[in-house]
């Protein structure tokens, strides 16, 4: 049974490994390895009875076949209604075969399986929510991916990706060494234009335990800063911890469950080890989806739910202006049109759509909604770890033209959006079409807005 | 010939219909499990009660969900020909005379031109759903013949029906082709993907409850489908 030395169906557990996947520059070796591996249909056709029960087979077999998934599907729109984009299809000849097939399927089918799982959906979920039968082909192709991960079939990207939380939990390599050193770098940096600005590490019994997305220690320690000024302005009571800070999951993305549970436990024992009241997450989505939507479910916690009530940072900024923590100050509301990106994950699938539009209420003067909106949004366009995977940066490139014409129809100059993978996907779509907009976070937004009271403000 | 399909076969094709739905009910349930599917549907219960009743409720009102409102012919396709299956059968004159005969009671039943109203519109919706299964890419490249196959069981109780009751033709051989068709039909149900009769309302239950307690039920009032 071949298995490359990259490419198998092995998990990342070492450094060693993690380094020699780095190393493979875009990937080359990895997918010529993909090439010659096998597929263990034995392996394969045993999870999938132990794992394919009532809902996804009922799911199968019903399906009428009518296509209203059609139109809900961003990808099928994008590529001028190409049939073969059309959910029911992706999922039939993929999933549905391999189940006809009781796992019996070569390396090519297995291929074809991965690159529709990863370039033809970002699990956004929104054609379930168009199907008459409630047949969730979201749901359907992130167990497809767990399906390809165990083959050892999953982009480059992601096997480094589930890696990094095997090793660092964390997506990328932060230890807890350059994360507290970043807090308190990052407090030290900012102290002079905001006195008594701290970013406490494990302070117990705190009101709110902050967590955040890799991404910012590592390349934007900036949005840490920021998180510490509003906390700051707002009086809040917060600690991060020293580890289990980290709310993001490639893994998640990846289909590697045994990570998903390794990243989330992390998390869930600073909750435990700090005691604090509650949690709140920075400005992403698959983090709150991960860590506080399916997490529970991955760590085998009955009630669904976090060991501490959690909430996504949009909650905690509509919270704040609702409560005057924070007060904006109305000469410094955004003016010019502005529209606001529902990110699937905390939106659709989460039913935060509310507390957006409150926000939105006390800092914009020309709040515009994108069409469609709120839990009917279409995703970014780089959702589902697709942003980050070389391979299919075309196929990306092209699914950006949907959330092009939507932001474009509003006719507003910037988008905010709440969400890493929408942020990004939106400044990509800037570079690719250069349609004019400008794209931001709620952070240096609401830094801008508010009014800072006299005795937070630096001598004179 | 009559005796037989009215009688032991009757039996035996309401039987399958029965036994057959409620086999696929305690399968369904046997097969939810709240860690795979990420749903905690116990410990949420009321939550998930909602969830599910919402999400099949506006489901079954025509134009009720963005889906059904975006494609508004198709919809009127889909009740059209839903509502005569379902009814019809149910509320015919000559079935309530059946029904009256052998066990001694009737429901109310449908004035003569509404009953073949509702044939007609039966039909004439198949054909549309047809037409449609080839005119669009989109549904074209997911028919099969399994499709065609679930149709014609579906509406041969309603064209043979048509056929008997008007006498076109040889009033017993249609008359025998509509109850063998109407059998076929009810064992169809639990064995095929007409399934769906009771599998639309598990299914739809269950996303129900996956969006009534685990994704955003609990912190809004719900989806708006």
């Amino acid at each position: 049974m071949p298995e490359g030395k990259l490419c198998n169906k092995q998990t990342v557990d070492t450094e060693e490994q993690l380094q020699a996947l780095l190393n493979d520059k875009s990937g080359k070796q990895y997918y010529e390895e993909m090439n010659h591996l096998d597929v263990d249909a034995k392996a394969l056709w045993a999870t999938i009875q132990k794992t394919l029960k009532s809902r996804l087979r009922t799911w199968l077999e019903i399906c009428a076949h009518c296509g209203m998934c059609s139109d809900s599907c961003f990808f099928y729109m994008a590529n001028k209604k190409d049939p073969t984009q059309v959910p029911s299809y992706k999922i039939q000849s993929t999933l549905g075969e391999l189940v006809r097939r009781k796992g019996h399927v070569d390396n090519a089918f297995m291929q074809m399986v991965m690159d529709t799982a990863w370039s033809k959906c970002t699990c956004c979920n929104r054609c379930g929510m168009y199907c008459p039968f409630g047949i969730d082909m979201g749901v359907m192709f992130s167990y497809l991916r767990g399906l390809c991960f165990t083959q050892g079939f999953v982009p480059w990207e992601l096997k480094i990706g589930s890696g990094m939380h095997r090793i660092y939990r964390a997506q990328m390599n932060v230890t807890t060494e350059d994360w507290v050193d970043t807090c308190e770098w990052m407090a030290e940096e900012y102290e002079e234009d905001w006195p008594g600005l701290t970013i406490p590490v494990d302070k117990q019994d705190a009101d709110i335990i902050y967590t955040v997305n890799a991404r910012e220690p590592k390349h934007y320690p900036e949005d840490l800063a920021e998180a510490a000024i509003l906390f700051h302005l707002a009086g809040e009571n917060w600690t991060v911890p020293s580890e289990g800070w980290e709310e993001t999951s490639l893994a998640m993305f990846a289909g590697d469950w045994a990570a998903c549970k390794m990243q989330v436990e992390s998390v869930y024992d600073a909750m435990e080890r700090l005691n604090p009241k509650r949690m709140v997450v920075t400005e992403c989505g698959h983090a709150y989806r991960a860590t506080v939507v399916e997490g529970p479910y991955w760590t085998g916690r009955k009630d669904g739910q976090t060991p501490i009530p959690s909430f996504h940072y949009v909650e905690w900024v509509a919270e704040a202006l609702r409560t005057g923590k924070i007060k904006i100050d109305p000469a410094k509301k955004i003016k010019e049109p502005v529209t606001y990106q529902d990110s699937c994950n905390y939106i659709r699938n989460a039913g935060l759509k509310d507390v957006a539009r409150e926000i939105m209420g006390y800092i914009a003067e020309d709040f515009r909604e994108m069409k469609p909106n709120k839990e009917h949004n279409f995703c970014c366009g780089g959702g589902g770890g697709l942003n980050g995977i070389g391979r299919y940066r075309e196929q990306r490139n092209i699914g950006l033209k949907v959330k092009r014409d939507q932001i474009l129809a509003t006719g507003a100059n910037l988008v905010i959006a709440p969400c890493h993978n929408c942020w990004d996907a939106i400044r990509d779509l800037e570079e690719e079409f250069e349609i004019g907009i400008r794209w931001s976070f709620l952070k240096p937004l609401l830094i801008h807005m508010a009014i800072v009271p006299d005795h937070l403000k630096p001598e004179e | 010939m009559y005796a037989f399909v009215t009688g032991p076969l009757a039996w035996l094709s309401f039987t399958v219909f029965i036994v057959g739905i409620i086999a696929r009910i305690i399968w369904y349930f046997r097969g939810l499990s709240w860690q795979l599917d990420r749903v905690a549907y116990k410990e949420h219960m009321a939550y998930g009660i909602k969830g599910a009743i919402r999400s099949i409720v506006f489901w079954l009102i025509p134009f009720g969900t963005h889906s059904w409102r975006f494609y508004p012919f198709f919809t009127i396709c889909v009740f059209t020909f839903h509502i005569g299956l379902l009814f019809t059968p149910l509320f015919i004159f000559g079935h309530n005379v059946l029904l009256q005969e052998r066990w001694g009671f009737s429901l109310w039943a449908m004035p003569e031109g509404m009953a073949d109203f509702m044939t007609v519109a039966v039909i004439i919706a198949v054909l549309f759903i047809i037409l449609r299964r080839n005119a669009l890419p989109e549904v074209r490249i997911l028919t099969t013949p399994y499709d065609y196959l679930v149709l014609a069981i579906a509406v041969a109780p309603f064209v043979t029906g048509l056929l008997a009751h008007h006498q076109i033709g040889n009033y017993n051989f249609w008359l025998i082709a509509h109850i063998l068709a109407g059998e076929i039909f009810l064992v169809a149900i639990p064995l095929t993907k007409l399934s769906h009769f009771i599998g639309f309302f598990l299914s739809r239950a269950q996303l129900g409850m996956d969006y009534g307690i685990k994704r955003g039920g609990m912190k809004s009032k719900g989806l708006a489908w």
